[in-house]
């Protein structure tokens, strides 16, 4: 049973079943033999820790590795970004990140916009629970600054 | 007698509140307690009836007004069994309350080389303020380890606090573990070696006695938000010849006796340490939370929580995958059970329960070091008051069990 506990009521907003699924199956979690680019980000406050890192080739995503440890959202919300960037050039992904940071602050994303964003789209219901938005964006987060020292 | 907790429930206008479509189950006690309506109807009384400032009029209603506030410093002394109205100082908190001992005691008393004695249960607000101190001075801040399973390590604490030790500050009741220090004896260690000791009493007054002549301490704090009363109030105790000795910390009105362009002299304790104009109506909501609670009577508080802690703990225990921090016996243990699940995050268990309409903390409870050293940086922390029930610690249980059900299938 997933997600239908009576009790729970509004959870699955927070919760969507592909999110449950990341928490659980963490995508790309092997650690990359030597990363052009390495970097960690937790929260003090909640625990919450992630580690990422990538190969890059050229202008493009040619390997991923993300890794942590943390709360639902944020674990998921890692596993969701290590998912969009393979094969992403380094411009698209610095594009999706500034999506995310929209759709948590409730902007109304053009249709293409939530194209894009694809699976990603499932973090939207944190937005309701403004104490959890930061344990989605601590990836992008770390992601947005890593790429932006690179460039 | 144990408490009549229906009755007490009656008082408590919040509880009758509703979170979504569930009823309020409020256990997060440690970090604040909800306020009866006789709290909540001293504070419009004042308001409404004789607002006015204090010590300073003739007129009737600030004579009425300074004969409350000092009648509600009175209700605090016999509270804790301070003999002199005069030993009790109204603070913000007690963060307040210890930052003032550590500045104006510290400063005066503290130099390098010194050792100031603190235990590894502390809040954030009983470590800071002493590892400031020790900075400014040069002295050094040893750590009193806990044992295995969540108590103080007395021994340790008999090789640390030395003839260097100048003040021991302990927590009696940590507001993770639950664990009840034994005060007493690190007064008594303290004081063999010419060392003063400070009490939080934070988490331990709002639920059990407290006698500062008993416990022979040299000072003691605590908020009166966490025992029934008002937020941006709270007290500190200090030993009248020890406050008399101090120089005040902070300066303005009501806290002088003569001020020329020169200079100034200081009034009476406790006004000394008192500047400015006190939050009046939040202290003498404070004289009708302690009334509510000397009512009752604290052995009965102390009794009812025991019970419910005991009743908590046995079915915890239930919990395969859940690890209870801190002693799982109920000796010298309060109604805080801190807990973690081997795979769900305490955030995710916080906001789960939350659907259920149940409030409990979730975080490094403004006690980072002593939370790490479980290994983890989170936890997740219900506490209790006069008007939990069992009923209530069956609600949690079951929402713990739903949750799992939720995350782990
Ligand atoms: C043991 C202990 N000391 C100090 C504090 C700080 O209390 P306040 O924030 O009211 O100053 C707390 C509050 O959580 C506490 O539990």
């Amino acid at each position: 049973m997933m997600g239908g506990t009576s009790g729970l009521g509004d959870l699955d907003e927070l919760y969507e079943s592909i999110i449950l699924d990341h928490y659980r199956n963490p995508r790309h979690t092997d650690p990359l033999d030597s990363p052009d680019i390495d970097v960690e980000a937790n929260n003090p406050f909640c625990g919450d820790e992630v580690h990422i890192q990538l190969d890059i080739e050229g202008d493009s995503v040619d390997g991923v590795s993300v890794s942590g440890q943390g709360c639902a959202i944020s674990q998921s919300s890692a596993s969701l970004l290590a998912e969009m960037l393979d094969g992403k050039s380094t411009e698209e992904a610095m594009e999706i990140v500034t999506l995310v940071r929209r759709m948590m602050r409730g902007d109304e994303l053009t249709e293409e916009e939530q194209d894009e964003l694809g699976d990603i789209l499932a973090l939207e219901g944190v937005k309701r629970f403004p104490v959890r938005i930061k344990c989605a964006l601590l990836s992008w987060t770390a992601l947005e600054d890593a790429l932006q020292d690179r460039a | 007698m144990t408490l009549d907790v229906s009755k007490i429930r009656a008082d408590f206008p919040i509880l009758q509140r509703k979170i979504g479509d569930n009823p309020l189950v409020y256990l997060d006690n440690a970090a604040t307690s909800q306020k009866p309506q006789q709290v909540i109807g001293a504070l419009t009384h004042y308001y409404t009836h004789y607002n006015a400032n204090v010590h300073r009029g003739v007129h009737t209603m600030s004579i009425e007004a300074t004969e409350a506030f000092e009648e509600a410093r009175k209700k605090v002394a016999r509270f804790i069994g301070a003999r002199e109205p005069e030993s009790i100082v109204w603070t913000r908190n007690i963060s307040e309350a210890i930052n003032l001992v550590a500045y104006s005691w510290g400063d005066t008393n503290i130099k390098s080389g010194d050792e100031i004695v603190v235990t590894a249960m502390e809040h954030h607000s009983g470590i800071v303020p002493w590892q400031q101190l020790a900075m400014r001075s040069g002295a050094e801040l040893k750590i009193i380890p806990r044992t295995e399973d969540g108590r103080l390590d007395m021994d340790a604490a008999g090789e640390l606090i030395t003839g260097k030790t100048k003040m021991v500050a302990a927590v009696q009741m940590s507001s993770v573990l639950g664990t009840v220090n034994d005060v007493k004896a690190l007064g008594k260690l303290a004081h063999d070696h010419g060392a003063l000791i400070l009490v939080d009493a934070a988490q331990s007054a709002p639920h059990m006695p407290i006698d500062v002549g008993d416990l022979d301490c040299d000072f003691l704090g605590f908020s009166a938000h966490k025992m029934l009363g008002p937020t941006g109030i709270g007290v500190l105790y200090g030993r009248p010849e020890l406050l008399e000795e101090m120089p005040p910390w902070m300066f303005g009105g009501d806290m002088i006796l003569t001020v020329s362009y020169e200079d100034a002299s200081w009034n009476d304790l406790p006004y000394k340490f008192e500047a400015g104009t006190p939050n009046i109506a939040d202290a003498i909501a404070t004289g009708a939370a302690i009334d509510y609670l000397s009512d009752l009577g604290m052995d009965n508080v102390l009794a009812h929580e025991h019970a419910l802690t005991e009743y908590a703990l046995s079915r915890f225990s239930e919990l395969e995958r859940v690890t209870v921090m801190g002693p799982t016996d109920t000796k010298d243990r309060g109604g805080i059970i801190s807990f973690m699940h081997d795979t769900i995050h305490p955030h995710d268990m916080g906001t789960a329960l939350d659907q259920m309409g149940i409030a409990i903390r979730t975080g490094h409870h403004c006690a980072m070091p002593l939370v790490r050293s479980y290994d983890v940086v989170a936890a997740a922390r219900a506490s209790f008051y006069i008007y939990n029930t069992q009923d209530e610690v069956d609600l949690l249980i079951d929402g713990l069990k739903q949750t799992e059900e939720y995350f782990l299938k």
